[in-house]
């Protein structure tokens, strides 16, 4: 080994640092540029919702909100009937899914014999596989005839007259409608509130599950004073979570809730929710004031969901840290 | 050996303790040929031994010598877990607690557990002690006050938390939860107390108040606790039984266990052999 | 003394409860399931590969649309795919201490819930306004919007999940950071980034909402992204609010495919995450 080899060693050694530092900041750049484009994203849907729905919130004001007509010939939209039965579906999908999720969640924690929880959770997970449009079609031709011939003419009969919640169920019994709309939904929205219920369920510590089940706690006790009140931050979220997805679906509720834009309180009747509306009439707005008004829905929708899902993810976040995760 | 005796500052037996103590009335553990089993792994192999009523006795032994696993078989709460079972016979108040039969909401009114971590309940001071008691008993509201405050009391708790029993229970400190879990579990009057290293989440002082409480506590109750703390089973305890590896090594007056122990394993593990 | 027969009963009630919950989520499942696969199998035939999709009364079959569909899905891959790796690694690696970090991925775990119908609208207004047509690019990347925050998420996920240690490892090599990232980071990750994908792409075959007003729908053979391209979804959507027998037939053909395809998907997943395991 001679002094000229080892110099030369030495002075090529350093040179693939220098490139490496090069390429380490282009690759930082690269990598944060597409987290701001993240950000941008949901900056630019907000913008060019408010953009392009300037014109029917400059046209008809706050009535807009307030106002149920729906005239294209005569170029007066309102919003209230698609709000409306949009927060009804969501309503009703929620009043379906949250007892369900939390018995699925109880059954797969509590009551199945381990070898079934898996293969159980797995089925529930695949509701949420399921395309929405396929839920909308199964809606359209299988549910909403089985709801038109079994379940709504035995609504109508045994609670159409009866006070408070008559009007709830007056009406032909089509199948379509708000009703149907709200319990294909609810099926919808199941799987991911069951999903996070479990998971909380079986975080909580076995040492304070012991400690009630030793005080003789029966099950349900366990769930009610223990289980729930633990839970309670994340269970909440997850129905948020589950409240977004409601708001805005589109395909299912698009089949099934019949695109009417009367203002009806039976949950029998057809109705519109602002997906639906947009879905169904888009294409057909010929006028700047018709698309603008389509476009405005879709602004409300997605502020709306915005708050919603915000709410939800603060909600799921401090479960997080309560848990001990970092993210 | 009497260095030993003095330096763990072993309080003698003394008269009241002799008197007070029996192996056959109400509440005393009569363990005959018990096994525990996780899954394949055999956890406690033919324990026979009697619990004394009216004493604290203490289960020693390495980690892993079975326990935590002891305690859990006698309130039955491994029934929770598929793949663990026990054979053998716990005999309590004349009848057989392992047996099928037995119902579980009888044992655990008969049976209190107080954990390692303080657990409590996420509500109320006032609910968490009356948690079980309108489970097992019809009170009507002022009695059910009076058992809140009696359980409190006998958990040296009251004082502290009088002004406060509607604000949560998380707010307080850990000893203050760990006598709440104890009043809890002692507001149901259940016959034998079973306390699973109860002190060893807490701060020395919560400790020691911890450990006055359960002295006072012996004179109504019957007392099993698990300890890896020999200073404090020699501190708190009139009988101390050494567990290795499953088996019940020896068992005896606390005195005799740790001034002269029979077993040579013993020997070893109080001397600090082995841990 | 056994429970009194109040709380017994309250316990047999939430028994009975949650076991009746589950059978209900359960039959709703199969009943979806079996619908589509007896009225779909009803209606396959092979020519439902070879043909178009024909006006009402005659026959044809879903050929444009699924090909119309695989390039949308694949367009959008090729778009999301490398901007959500790329966000994905930022937030893993700089999560933790800075504020873009946290605010993104905040900001990403909304939009991943967020109507899909909304980014059809915004796609609308930025592309296909200003281009004055529809197309399938428009639809690609309505999808690829769609697509994004699910690379993210778990792409962010499965780098956190890599213990520093092998990091450590990697630096103590001397590599620069990016290669350490490219080289041993990614590969540890490849298999959770590809079942993110696969799962992204079950998630955006069955979107319909966005195509709507983006690729709109085509009768005809095209293979033009850059016009209105024939799609599954829409296909089924338009065929099945129709009041035509046989394009309701074609429509649940068209459902069954779907359907098939997603579940194909998650089952892959599934199996590849077990794999990955061991």
């Amino acid at each position: 080994m001679n002094a000229t080899a080892i110099t030369n060693e030495m002075i090529e050694a350093p040179a693939p640092r220098k490139s490496g530092a090069g390429a380490d900041r282009a690759f930082e750049w690269i990598t944060a540029g597409a987290a701001w484009f993240v950000l941008l994203l949901l900056a630019g849907i907000a913008l060019s919702m408010a953009w392009g729905g300037r014109l029917a919130f400059e046209t008809f004001g706050w009535r807009f909100i307030t106002s149920s007509d729906w005239d294209a010939v005569n170029g007066k939209f309102g919003a209230l009937v698609p709000i409306y039965g949009t927060l009804a579906t969501s309503a009703i999908a929620l009043i379906i899914a949250v007892p369900i999720s939390i018995g699925i969640a109880l059954f797969l924690t509590d009551i199945a014999p381990r070898w079934t929880r898996g293969p159980i959770a797995i089925a529930i997970e695949l509701l949420a596989a399921i395309p929405s449009i396929i839920y909308g079609m199964w809606g359209l031709f299988v549910f909403a005839p089985f709801m038109a011939t079994h379940v709504e003419p035995w609504l109508a009969d045994h609670l159409g007259n009866k006070a408070l919640v008559g009007p709830l169920f007056s009406g032909p019994p089509i199948g379509i409608g708000m009703l149907t709309a709200g319990i294909v939904l609810g099926i919808m929205v199941v799987p991911f509130i069951a999903a996070v219920a479990r998971e909380v369920f079986s975080a909580v510590p076995p040492p304070l599950r012991e400690s009630a089940i030793a005080l003789g706690a029966t099950r349900w006790e366990v769930l009610r004073s223990v289980t729930l009140p633990y839970t309670r931050s994340a269970v909440i979220g997850a129905i948020f979570l589950g409240l977004g997805r409601a708001l805005g679906e589109t395909m299912a509720v698009t089949f099934v809730l019949g695109n009417a834009h009367d203002l009806s309180l039976s949950l029998l009747m057809p109705s519109n929710s602002i997906a639906a509306a947009i879905a169904n009439e888009f294409t057909e707005a010929d006028t700047d004031l018709y698309r603008s008004s389509l476009i405005a829905l879709g602004f409300l929708l997605f502020v709306v969901t915005l708050i919603v899902l915000t709410i939800a993810k603060l909600l799921l976040m401090r479960v997080n840290r309560q848990m001990g995760r970092t993210s | 050996m009497n260095d030993t005796a003095t330096a763990l500052r072993i309080r003698p037996m003394d008269a009241a303790d002799l008197a007070t103590t029996s192996t056959t009335g109400p509440g005393a553990i009569a363990m005959r040929d018990l096994n525990f089993y996780y899954g394949k792994a055999h956890a406690l192999k033919n324990v026979n031994m009697t619990v004394p009523t009216h004493a604290v006795t203490a289960i020693i032994g390495p980690s892993g010598c079975g326990k935590s696993t002891l305690l859990r078989t006698i309130n039955r709460i491994y029934e929770l877990y598929p793949e663990q079972y026990a054979t053998g016979e716990i005999v309590i108040d004349g009848r057989n607690v392992l047996e099928r039969r037995y119902p579980l909401s009888d044992l655990r009114r008969l049976v209190g557990m107080v954990f390692q971590k303080p657990t409590p309940f996420p509500s109320s001071i006032r609910s968490n002690v009356a948690f079980a008691l309108s489970y097992y008993e019809k009170l009507s509201k002022s009695e059910l006050n009076d058992r809140i405050e009696d359980a409190l009391r006998q958990a040296a708790l009251w004082d502290e938390v009088k002004d406060k029993l509607n604000q949560s229970a998380l707010g307080l400190s850990g000893g203050q939860q760990q006598r709440l879990c104890i009043a809890r579990t002692i507001a149901v009057k259940p016959e034998i107390l079973l306390l699973d290293e109860a002190t060893s989440a807490l701060d020395p002082i919560s400790t020691a108040k911890v450990e006055e409480l359960i002295h006072e506590l012996r004179e109504r109750f019957t007392i099993v606790t698990v300890t890896h703390n020999m200073q404090q089973a020699a501190r708190i305890s009139q009988r101390t039984a050494f567990f290795h590896l499953g088996e019940l090594i020896e068992f005896g007056k606390t005195s005799d266990i740790f001034t002269n122990p029979h077993e040579q394993r013993t020997r070893d593990y109080i001397t600090g052999r082995y841990g | 003394m056994a429970i009194p027969a109040r709380r017994r009963a309250a316990d047999i009630t939430a028994f009975v409860f949650a076991t009746l919950a589950t059978a209900l989520g359960l039959i709703f499942l199969f009943w979806i399931l079996w619908m589509t696969l007896r009225q779909g199998a009803a209606a396959l035939r092979p020519s439902l590969f070879m043909q178009m999709t024909p006006p009402p009364g005659a026959s044809g079959g879903i050929l444009n649309a699924l090909y119309g569909s695989a390039m949308m899905i694949l367009v959008a891959v090729v778009i999301g795919t490398p901007i959500g790796v790329a966000a994905g690694t930022y937030l893993a690696e700089h999560g933790r201490h800075t504020r873009v970090a946290k605010v993104a991925s905040f900001i990403n775990d909304i939009l991943l819930s967020a109507p899909s119908i909304v980014i059809g609208l915004f796609v609308y207004e930025l592309v296909v306004r200003s281009a004055g047509h529809f197309s399938g690019y428009a639809g690609a990347l309505a999808l690829g919007i769609i697509l994004l925050p699910i690379i993210v998420r778990t792409t962010e996920e499965s780098l956190r999940l890599i213990p520093d240690t092998l990091r450590e490892a990697g630096f103590a090599l001397g590599l620069p950071r990016w290669r350490v990232t490219r080289q041993i980071i990614y590969k540890a990750a490849m298999s959770a980034i590809l079942t993110g994908i696969l799962l992204g792409v079950a998630r955006i075959a069955g979107e319909t909402a966005p195509l709507l007003f983006t690729a709109l729908n085509n009768q005809f053979w095209s293979a033009d992204l850059n016009a209105p391209l024939a799609n599954l979804p829409v296909v089924i959507f338009q065929y099945a609010m129709s009041p035509y027998d046989e394009w309701h037939s074609l429509a649940w053909a068209g459902a069954f495919v779907l359907t098939a395809f997603v579940l194909i998907l998650n089952i892959l997943v599934r199996l590849l995450a077990r794999k990955g395991r061991k």
